[in-house]
Protein backbone atom coordinates (compact mmCIF):
# COMPACT_ATOMS: atom_id res chain seq x y z
CA UNK A 1 0.00 0.00 0.00
CA UNK A 2 1.43 3.57 -1.03
CA UNK A 3 -0.04 5.57 2.06
CA UNK A 4 -1.88 4.70 4.87
CA UNK A 5 -4.03 7.09 4.33
CA UNK A 6 -5.68 4.58 1.47
CA UNK A 7 -5.84 2.30 3.51
CA UNK A 8 -8.66 3.97 6.37
CA UNK A 9 -10.15 5.24 2.89
CA UNK A 10 -10.89 1.98 1.81
CA UNK A 11 -12.07 0.50 5.39
CA UNK A 12 -14.14 3.99 5.42
CA UNK A 13 -15.56 3.91 1.91
CA UNK A 14 -18.87 4.03 2.59
CA UNK A 15 -18.20 7.07 4.86
CA UNK A 16 -15.32 8.92 3.64
CA UNK A 17 -16.86 12.47 4.28
CA UNK A 18 -16.66 11.36 8.08
CA UNK A 19 -12.60 11.49 7.76
CA UNK A 20 -10.56 14.85 7.68
CA UNK A 21 -8.81 13.63 4.32
CA UNK A 22 -11.97 13.77 2.48
CA UNK A 23 -13.47 16.02 0.31
CA UNK A 24 -16.55 17.89 0.31
CA UNK A 25 -16.82 19.44 3.31
CA UNK A 26 -19.52 22.57 3.06
CA UNK A 27 -19.70 24.17 6.62
CA UNK A 28 -22.28 26.73 6.47
CA UNK A 29 -20.59 29.99 7.15
CA UNK A 30 -22.64 31.34 10.65
CA UNK A 31 -24.29 33.51 8.83
CA UNK A 32 -21.67 35.99 7.54
CA UNK A 33 -23.82 37.37 4.66
CA UNK A 34 -26.52 39.23 7.42
CA UNK A 35 -27.74 42.30 6.06
CA UNK A 36 -24.90 45.60 7.13
CA UNK A 37 -26.36 47.37 9.94
CA UNK A 38 -28.29 50.84 8.75
CA UNK A 39 -25.94 53.58 7.50
CA UNK A 40 -22.87 51.72 8.53
CA UNK A 41 -19.88 51.88 5.15
CA UNK A 42 -19.32 48.24 3.91
CA UNK A 43 -16.06 49.04 2.92
CA UNK A 44 -15.41 50.57 7.11
CA UNK A 45 -16.97 47.38 8.97
CA UNK A 46 -14.63 44.73 6.42
CA UNK A 47 -11.91 47.05 7.46
CA UNK A 48 -12.63 46.51 11.00
CA UNK A 49 -13.23 42.77 10.55
CA UNK A 50 -9.77 42.23 8.85
CA UNK A 51 -7.97 43.73 11.57
CA UNK A 52 -9.49 41.49 14.25
CA UNK A 53 -9.19 38.95 12.12
CA UNK A 54 -5.89 39.57 11.23
CA UNK A 55 -4.87 40.21 14.82
CA UNK A 56 -6.19 36.54 15.55
CA UNK A 57 -4.58 34.71 13.08
CA UNK A 58 -1.64 35.79 12.96
CA UNK A 59 -1.42 35.44 16.68
CA UNK A 60 -2.38 31.76 16.26
CA UNK A 61 0.48 31.40 13.67
CA UNK A 62 2.90 32.80 16.27
CA UNK A 63 1.15 30.00 18.87
CA UNK A 64 1.46 27.15 17.03
CA UNK A 65 5.20 28.39 16.24
CA UNK A 66 5.64 26.75 20.05
CA UNK A 67 4.54 22.91 18.53
CA UNK A 68 7.69 20.59 19.42
CA UNK A 69 9.59 23.76 20.84
CA UNK A 70 8.00 24.14 24.09
CA UNK A 71 8.90 23.08 27.48
CA UNK A 72 6.88 20.68 28.19
CA UNK A 73 4.75 18.60 25.92
CA UNK A 74 1.65 19.87 27.65
CA UNK A 75 2.28 23.76 27.04
CA UNK A 76 2.20 22.79 23.39
CA UNK A 77 -1.04 21.27 23.84
CA UNK A 78 -2.55 24.54 25.79
CA UNK A 79 -1.19 27.07 22.85
CA UNK A 80 -2.29 24.62 19.98
CA UNK A 81 -5.50 24.69 21.84
CA UNK A 82 -5.75 28.50 21.88
CA UNK A 83 -4.34 29.03 18.59
CA UNK A 84 -7.24 26.70 17.72
CA UNK A 85 -9.85 28.85 19.41
CA UNK A 86 -8.61 31.70 17.78
CA UNK A 87 -8.44 30.90 14.29
CA UNK A 88 -12.22 29.83 15.09
CA UNK A 89 -12.89 33.43 15.58
CA UNK A 90 -10.87 34.87 12.88
CA UNK A 91 -12.73 32.33 10.43
CA UNK A 92 -16.19 34.36 10.34
CA UNK A 93 -14.22 37.97 10.50
CA UNK A 94 -12.51 37.04 7.35
CA UNK A 95 -15.49 35.85 5.67
CA UNK A 96 -17.46 38.73 6.88
CA UNK A 97 -14.63 41.08 5.38
CA UNK A 98 -15.27 39.27 2.27
CA UNK A 99 -18.80 39.72 1.86
CA UNK A 100 -18.79 43.43 3.28
CA UNK A 101 -16.68 44.81 1.15
CA UNK A 102 -18.12 43.27 -2.15
CA UNK A 103 -15.31 41.44 -3.49
CA UNK A 104 -16.82 37.98 -2.64
CA UNK A 105 -13.18 36.52 -1.31
CA UNK A 106 -13.58 33.67 1.13
CA UNK A 107 -11.73 33.61 4.36
CA UNK A 108 -8.97 31.10 2.44
CA UNK A 109 -8.26 34.12 0.08
CA UNK A 110 -7.88 36.38 2.82
CA UNK A 111 -5.52 34.44 4.81
CA UNK A 112 -3.63 32.80 2.12
CA UNK A 113 -3.65 35.16 -0.69
CA UNK A 114 -3.09 38.93 0.86
CA UNK A 115 0.03 40.02 1.75
CA UNK A 116 2.07 41.49 4.80
CA UNK A 117 0.76 45.59 3.64
CA UNK A 118 -2.44 44.13 3.29
CA UNK A 119 -2.72 43.06 6.96
CA UNK A 120 -4.24 45.69 9.59
CA UNK A 121 -3.33 43.41 13.03
CA UNK A 122 -1.13 45.23 15.35
CA UNK A 123 2.46 44.94 15.82
CA UNK A 124 2.17 43.42 19.37
CA UNK A 125 1.13 39.82 17.23
CA UNK A 126 3.71 39.62 14.46
CA UNK A 127 6.84 40.43 17.09
CA UNK A 128 8.85 37.10 17.56
CA UNK A 129 8.08 34.56 20.04
CA UNK A 130 11.25 34.66 22.21
CA UNK A 131 11.69 32.66 24.82
CA UNK A 132 8.64 31.17 26.95
CA UNK A 133 8.33 33.58 29.23
CA UNK A 134 8.08 36.84 26.71
CA UNK A 135 5.59 34.67 25.24
CA UNK A 136 3.83 34.31 28.26
CA UNK A 137 4.13 38.05 28.42
CA UNK A 138 2.75 38.59 24.98
CA UNK A 139 -0.19 36.53 25.41
CA UNK A 140 -1.56 37.97 28.89
CA UNK A 141 -1.34 41.22 27.23
CA UNK A 142 -3.12 39.99 24.03
CA UNK A 143 -6.03 37.56 25.60
CA UNK A 144 -5.98 40.90 28.30
CA UNK A 145 -7.19 43.43 25.84
CA UNK A 146 -9.04 41.30 23.76
CA UNK A 147 -10.93 39.94 26.15
CA UNK A 148 -11.87 43.78 26.75
CA UNK A 149 -12.75 44.29 23.31
CA UNK A 150 -14.62 41.36 22.87
CA UNK A 151 -17.39 41.85 25.88
CA UNK A 152 -17.75 45.03 24.65
CA UNK A 153 -18.50 44.00 21.14
CA UNK A 154 -20.87 41.12 22.49
CA UNK A 155 -23.02 44.21 22.05
CA UNK A 156 -22.27 45.28 18.64
CA UNK A 157 -25.12 46.54 16.40
CA UNK A 158 -23.30 44.27 13.67
CA UNK A 159 -24.76 40.93 13.91
CA UNK A 160 -21.69 38.77 13.27
CA UNK A 161 -19.22 40.85 15.42
CA UNK A 162 -22.09 40.34 18.43
CA UNK A 163 -21.71 36.78 17.62
CA UNK A 164 -18.26 36.20 17.36
CA UNK A 165 -17.31 38.37 20.29
CA UNK A 166 -20.22 36.72 22.76
CA UNK A 167 -18.30 33.63 21.90
CA UNK A 168 -14.79 34.07 21.79
CA UNK A 169 -15.02 36.34 25.29
CA UNK A 170 -15.48 33.19 27.17
CA UNK A 171 -12.52 31.38 25.13
CA UNK A 172 -10.35 34.36 25.80
CA UNK A 173 -10.92 34.04 29.56
CA UNK A 174 -9.54 30.95 29.65
CA UNK A 175 -6.35 32.32 27.56
CA UNK A 176 -6.20 35.12 30.14
CA UNK A 177 -6.31 32.57 33.10
CA UNK A 178 -3.64 30.45 31.84
CA UNK A 179 -1.36 33.21 31.20
CA UNK A 180 -1.87 34.80 34.08
CA UNK A 181 -0.78 31.32 35.82
CA UNK A 182 2.21 31.19 34.11
CA UNK A 183 3.26 34.65 34.77
CA UNK A 184 2.48 34.10 38.40
CA UNK A 185 4.57 31.04 38.13
CA UNK A 186 7.78 32.73 36.21
CA UNK A 187 7.68 36.06 37.79
CA UNK A 188 7.37 34.57 41.33
CA UNK A 189 9.84 31.65 40.76
CA UNK A 190 13.38 31.51 40.68
CA UNK A 191 15.78 34.11 40.54
CA UNK A 192 16.56 33.20 37.25
CA UNK A 193 12.41 33.10 36.48
CA UNK A 194 11.84 36.11 37.76
CA UNK A 195 14.55 37.58 35.40
CA UNK A 196 13.50 36.01 32.11
CA UNK A 197 9.69 37.24 33.10
CA UNK A 198 10.65 40.49 33.62
CA UNK A 199 12.74 40.53 30.53
CA UNK A 200 9.99 39.40 28.53
CA UNK A 201 7.52 41.67 30.05
CA UNK A 202 9.98 44.48 28.85
CA UNK A 203 9.81 43.06 25.97
CA UNK A 204 6.36 43.64 25.17
CA UNK A 205 5.83 46.65 27.02
CA UNK A 206 6.68 49.05 23.98
CA UNK A 207 4.10 47.53 21.75
CA UNK A 208 1.19 48.34 24.40
CA UNK A 209 0.57 51.55 22.71
CA UNK A 210 -1.06 50.56 19.89
CA UNK A 211 -3.58 48.66 21.31
CA UNK A 212 -5.70 51.99 22.69
CA UNK A 213 -4.76 53.56 19.58
CA UNK A 214 -8.31 54.45 17.70
CA UNK A 215 -7.80 54.16 13.89
CA UNK A 216 -10.10 56.26 11.59
CA UNK A 217 -12.13 53.36 10.86
CA UNK A 218 -12.76 52.38 14.85
CA UNK A 219 -13.82 55.71 15.40
CA UNK A 220 -16.42 55.83 12.85
CA UNK A 221 -18.15 52.58 13.78
CA UNK A 222 -18.00 52.79 17.33
CA UNK A 223 -19.88 55.75 16.86
CA UNK A 224 -22.26 53.88 14.56
CA UNK A 225 -22.41 51.49 17.50
CA UNK A 226 -20.96 48.85 15.64
CA UNK A 227 -17.13 48.80 17.08
CA UNK A 228 -15.42 49.53 19.99
CA UNK A 229 -13.63 52.32 20.57
CA UNK A 230 -9.88 50.43 21.64
CA UNK A 231 -8.99 54.02 24.10
CA UNK A 232 -11.99 52.81 25.93
CA UNK A 233 -10.06 49.75 27.07
CA UNK A 234 -7.26 51.24 28.47
CA UNK A 235 -7.64 51.25 31.60
CA UNK A 236 -9.56 48.19 32.38
CA UNK A 237 -6.42 46.06 29.89
CA UNK A 238 -3.65 48.28 31.73
CA UNK A 239 -5.57 47.82 35.41
CA UNK A 240 -5.84 44.42 35.01
CA UNK A 241 -1.85 43.85 33.64
CA UNK A 242 -0.97 46.03 36.95
CA UNK A 243 -2.46 43.59 39.15
CA UNK A 244 -0.76 40.30 37.43
CA UNK A 245 2.36 42.13 37.48
CA UNK A 246 2.31 42.96 40.99
CA UNK A 247 1.11 39.12 42.36
CA UNK A 248 3.76 38.00 40.56
CA UNK A 249 6.25 40.12 41.97
CA UNK A 250 7.18 41.81 38.76
CA UNK A 251 8.15 45.36 38.31
CA UNK A 252 5.74 47.40 36.10
CA UNK A 253 7.23 49.23 33.18
CA UNK A 254 6.44 52.86 33.92
CA UNK A 255 4.38 54.13 31.05
CA UNK A 256 2.25 52.74 28.42
CA UNK A 257 4.35 54.29 25.21
CA UNK A 258 2.77 56.51 22.31
CA UNK A 259 1.77 54.89 19.32
CA UNK A 260 3.64 54.82 16.06
CA UNK A 261 1.64 54.20 12.88
CA UNK A 262 1.69 50.59 12.27
CA UNK A 263 -0.26 47.56 11.94
CA UNK A 264 -3.81 49.00 11.61
CA UNK A 265 -2.21 51.17 8.47
CA UNK A 266 -0.81 48.01 7.39
CA UNK A 267 3.02 49.16 8.25
CA UNK A 268 4.61 46.22 9.35
CA UNK A 269 7.46 45.41 11.44
CA UNK A 270 9.76 43.10 9.31
CA UNK A 271 9.02 40.34 11.06
CA UNK A 272 5.62 39.66 9.06
CA UNK A 273 6.36 39.14 5.92
CA UNK A 274 8.08 35.36 7.03
CA UNK A 275 5.25 34.33 9.41
CA UNK A 276 3.23 34.78 6.04
CA UNK A 277 5.72 33.04 4.08
CA UNK A 278 5.45 30.12 6.26
CA UNK A 279 1.15 30.71 6.85
CA UNK A 280 0.50 30.46 3.35
CA UNK A 281 2.99 29.11 1.23
CA UNK A 282 0.86 25.58 0.56
CA UNK A 283 -1.73 27.38 -0.43
CA UNK A 284 -0.20 29.38 -2.78
CA UNK A 285 1.75 26.42 -3.62
CA UNK A 286 -1.51 24.45 -4.77
CA UNK A 287 -3.99 27.11 -5.08
CA UNK A 288 -6.60 24.82 -6.58
CA UNK A 289 -6.16 22.52 -3.68
CA UNK A 290 -9.28 21.88 -1.29
CA UNK A 291 -9.51 20.69 2.31
CA UNK B 1 -53.83 17.54 16.65
CA UNK B 2 -50.14 16.42 15.67
CA UNK B 3 -49.77 17.66 11.72
CA UNK B 4 -48.32 15.42 9.63
CA UNK B 5 -45.36 18.61 9.46
CA UNK B 6 -45.21 18.71 13.00
CA UNK B 7 -44.76 14.33 12.94
CA UNK B 8 -41.99 15.44 9.65
CA UNK B 9 -40.06 17.51 12.38
CA UNK B 10 -40.13 15.42 15.51
CA UNK B 11 -39.14 12.36 12.98
CA UNK B 12 -36.11 14.31 11.55
CA UNK B 13 -35.24 16.21 15.10
CA UNK B 14 -34.77 12.33 16.45
CA UNK B 15 -32.83 11.91 13.79
CA UNK B 16 -30.56 14.82 13.59
CA UNK B 17 -30.24 14.48 17.71
CA UNK B 18 -29.25 11.00 18.00
CA UNK B 19 -26.23 11.37 15.87
CA UNK B 20 -23.08 10.29 18.00
CA UNK B 21 -20.69 13.11 18.44
CA UNK B 22 -17.18 12.48 16.12
CA UNK B 23 -15.06 13.12 19.08
CA UNK B 24 -16.90 11.39 22.01
CA UNK B 25 -18.86 9.03 20.58
CA UNK B 26 -20.67 8.57 23.65
CA UNK B 27 -22.33 11.50 24.03
CA UNK B 28 -25.51 12.12 20.78
CA UNK B 29 -25.06 15.76 19.52
CA UNK B 30 -28.85 16.32 21.42
CA UNK B 31 -26.95 14.89 24.74
CA UNK B 32 -23.99 17.64 23.96
CA UNK B 33 -26.64 19.91 23.23
CA UNK B 34 -25.19 21.86 19.45
CA UNK B 35 -28.33 20.94 18.02
CA UNK B 36 -29.82 23.86 18.04
CA UNK B 37 -33.09 23.50 15.97
CA UNK B 38 -34.39 21.52 13.53
CA UNK B 39 -37.33 22.30 11.12
CA UNK B 40 -38.89 21.17 8.29
CA UNK B 41 -40.13 23.82 5.51
CA UNK B 42 -43.21 23.69 3.52
CA UNK B 43 -41.20 22.32 0.24
CA UNK B 44 -39.95 19.22 2.64
CA UNK B 45 -36.44 20.46 3.27
CA UNK B 46 -35.01 20.01 6.41
CA UNK B 47 -32.74 23.27 7.84
CA UNK B 48 -30.61 22.10 11.03
CA UNK B 49 -28.62 24.65 12.83
CA UNK B 50 -25.44 23.37 14.88
CA UNK B 51 -23.33 25.74 16.94
CA UNK B 52 -19.80 24.84 18.15
CA UNK B 53 -18.56 24.32 21.48
CA UNK B 54 -15.86 26.06 20.55
CA UNK B 55 -14.77 28.90 17.78
CA UNK B 56 -12.46 26.45 16.18
CA UNK B 57 -13.66 22.98 17.04
CA UNK B 58 -12.69 21.01 14.28
CA UNK B 59 -15.52 18.58 14.52
CA UNK B 60 -18.02 20.64 13.37
CA UNK B 61 -17.50 19.78 9.96
CA UNK B 62 -18.17 15.96 10.56
CA UNK B 63 -21.06 16.49 13.09
CA UNK B 64 -22.75 18.11 9.66
CA UNK B 65 -21.61 15.78 6.99
CA UNK B 66 -23.27 12.94 9.54
CA UNK B 67 -26.09 14.70 10.22
CA UNK B 68 -26.97 14.96 6.42
CA UNK B 69 -25.98 11.61 6.11
CA UNK B 70 -28.33 10.17 8.36
CA UNK B 71 -31.07 12.40 7.31
CA UNK B 72 -30.62 10.86 3.83
CA UNK B 73 -30.38 7.33 5.26
CA UNK B 74 -33.89 8.41 6.70
CA UNK B 75 -35.28 9.47 3.73
CA UNK B 76 -34.89 13.15 3.89
CA UNK B 77 -33.90 14.45 0.32
CA UNK B 78 -32.81 18.28 0.90
CA UNK B 79 -30.95 19.12 4.21
CA UNK B 80 -29.30 22.49 5.17
CA UNK B 81 -26.71 22.67 7.79
CA UNK B 82 -26.11 25.68 9.38
CA UNK B 83 -23.66 27.34 11.91
CA UNK B 84 -25.05 29.58 14.82
CA UNK B 85 -22.51 31.19 17.08
CA UNK B 86 -25.33 33.26 19.47
CA UNK B 87 -26.42 32.27 22.09
CA UNK B 88 -22.93 30.82 22.36
CA UNK B 89 -22.92 27.48 23.47
CA UNK B 90 -22.42 26.54 27.22
CA UNK B 91 -21.44 23.32 28.86
CA UNK B 92 -24.45 23.63 30.71
CA UNK B 93 -26.52 22.79 27.69
CA UNK B 94 -25.08 18.81 27.97
CA UNK B 95 -27.88 17.29 28.93
CA UNK B 96 -28.36 14.36 32.42
CA UNK B 97 -28.23 11.32 29.99
CA UNK B 98 -25.22 13.18 28.61
CA UNK B 99 -23.20 13.88 31.79
CA UNK B 100 -23.95 10.26 33.00
CA UNK B 101 -22.51 9.03 29.43
CA UNK B 102 -19.09 10.80 30.40
CA UNK B 103 -19.00 9.69 33.58
CA UNK B 104 -19.31 6.13 32.55
CA UNK B 105 -16.93 6.55 30.09
CA UNK B 106 -14.08 7.76 32.42
CA UNK B 107 -14.60 11.66 31.44
CA UNK B 108 -15.84 13.89 34.67
CA UNK B 109 -18.70 15.95 33.75
CA UNK B 110 -18.75 19.63 33.88
CA UNK B 111 -19.75 21.30 36.92
CA UNK B 112 -21.55 24.77 36.53
CA UNK B 113 -20.31 27.17 33.97
CA UNK B 114 -18.57 30.32 35.49
CA UNK B 115 -21.51 33.02 35.64
CA UNK B 116 -21.02 35.47 33.26
CA UNK B 117 -22.49 39.25 34.47
CA UNK B 118 -22.29 41.82 31.66
CA UNK B 119 -19.04 44.07 31.77
CA UNK B 120 -15.42 43.26 32.67
CA UNK B 121 -14.42 39.45 33.15
CA UNK B 122 -13.30 39.49 37.10
CA UNK B 123 -9.42 38.89 37.19
CA UNK B 124 -8.79 35.53 39.21
CA UNK B 125 -5.19 35.23 40.44
CA UNK B 126 -5.87 32.62 42.87
CA UNK B 127 -6.82 28.84 42.35
CA UNK B 128 -9.46 28.69 39.77
CA UNK B 129 -9.93 25.20 39.64
CA UNK B 130 -13.22 23.15 40.04
CA UNK B 131 -13.99 21.01 42.36
CA UNK B 132 -13.82 17.29 40.47
CA UNK B 133 -14.24 13.97 41.32
CA UNK B 134 -12.41 11.09 40.04
CA UNK B 135 -14.77 9.51 37.62
CA UNK B 136 -13.42 6.16 38.21
CA UNK B 137 -13.06 5.56 41.80
CA UNK B 138 -15.15 8.52 43.25
CA UNK B 139 -12.29 10.37 44.96
CA UNK B 140 -12.50 14.34 45.32
CA UNK B 141 -8.57 14.02 46.16
CA UNK B 142 -7.89 15.10 42.16
CA UNK B 143 -5.65 17.37 40.75
CA UNK B 144 -5.43 19.46 37.75
CA UNK B 145 -2.14 18.35 34.85
CA UNK B 146 -2.80 20.39 32.14
CA UNK B 147 -5.78 23.20 31.74
CA UNK B 148 -5.71 22.15 27.97
CA UNK B 149 -6.46 18.20 26.54
CA UNK B 150 -6.73 16.13 23.63
CA UNK B 151 -9.56 18.33 22.48
CA UNK B 152 -10.81 22.10 23.31
CA UNK B 153 -13.33 20.87 25.37
CA UNK B 154 -11.54 18.89 27.69
CA UNK B 155 -8.54 18.89 30.37
CA UNK B 156 -6.50 16.88 31.66
CA UNK B 157 -6.51 15.79 35.31
CA UNK B 158 -5.30 12.68 38.19
CA UNK B 159 -6.60 11.25 40.86
CA UNK B 160 -4.55 11.78 43.81
CA UNK B 161 -6.33 8.53 45.49
CA UNK B 162 -6.58 5.74 42.85
CA UNK B 163 -3.51 7.54 40.66
CA UNK B 164 -5.35 7.29 37.57
CA UNK B 165 -4.89 10.08 34.95
CA UNK B 166 -8.72 10.92 33.64
CA UNK B 167 -10.03 13.52 31.44
CA UNK B 168 -12.62 16.65 32.87
CA UNK B 169 -14.96 18.47 30.37
CA UNK B 170 -14.09 22.18 30.91
CA UNK B 171 -16.91 24.59 32.21
CA UNK B 172 -17.44 27.40 29.96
Amino acid sequence: MDSPYEGLADEHADTEDRWAFGTGFAEARPGVDAALPAGVDGADLALYCRMLGDDALVMAQRLIQWCTAAPELEEEVALANIALDLIGQARPLLARAGRADGTGRDEDALAYHRDASEFRNVRLVEAPNGDFARSTARLLVFATWRLAVFTRLAGSADPVLAAVAEKGAKELAYHRDYAVQWTLRLGDGTRHSHERMTEGVAAVWPLLGELFAPHAVETRLAAAGVAVDPADTREETVGVLARVLEAATLDRPDEVPPPAPGGRDGVHSGELAPLLAELQAVAREHPEATW
Amino acid sequence: MVTGADAAERRARAVAGSVPDPELPMLTLADLGVLRGVEVTADGTVRVSLTPTYSGCPALAEMGADVRRRLAEAGYGRVEVRTVLSPAWSSDWITERGRRALADHGVSPPGPAPARAPGPVPLVLGPTRPAVRCPRCGSADTEELSRFGATSCRALWRCRACREPFEHFKEI
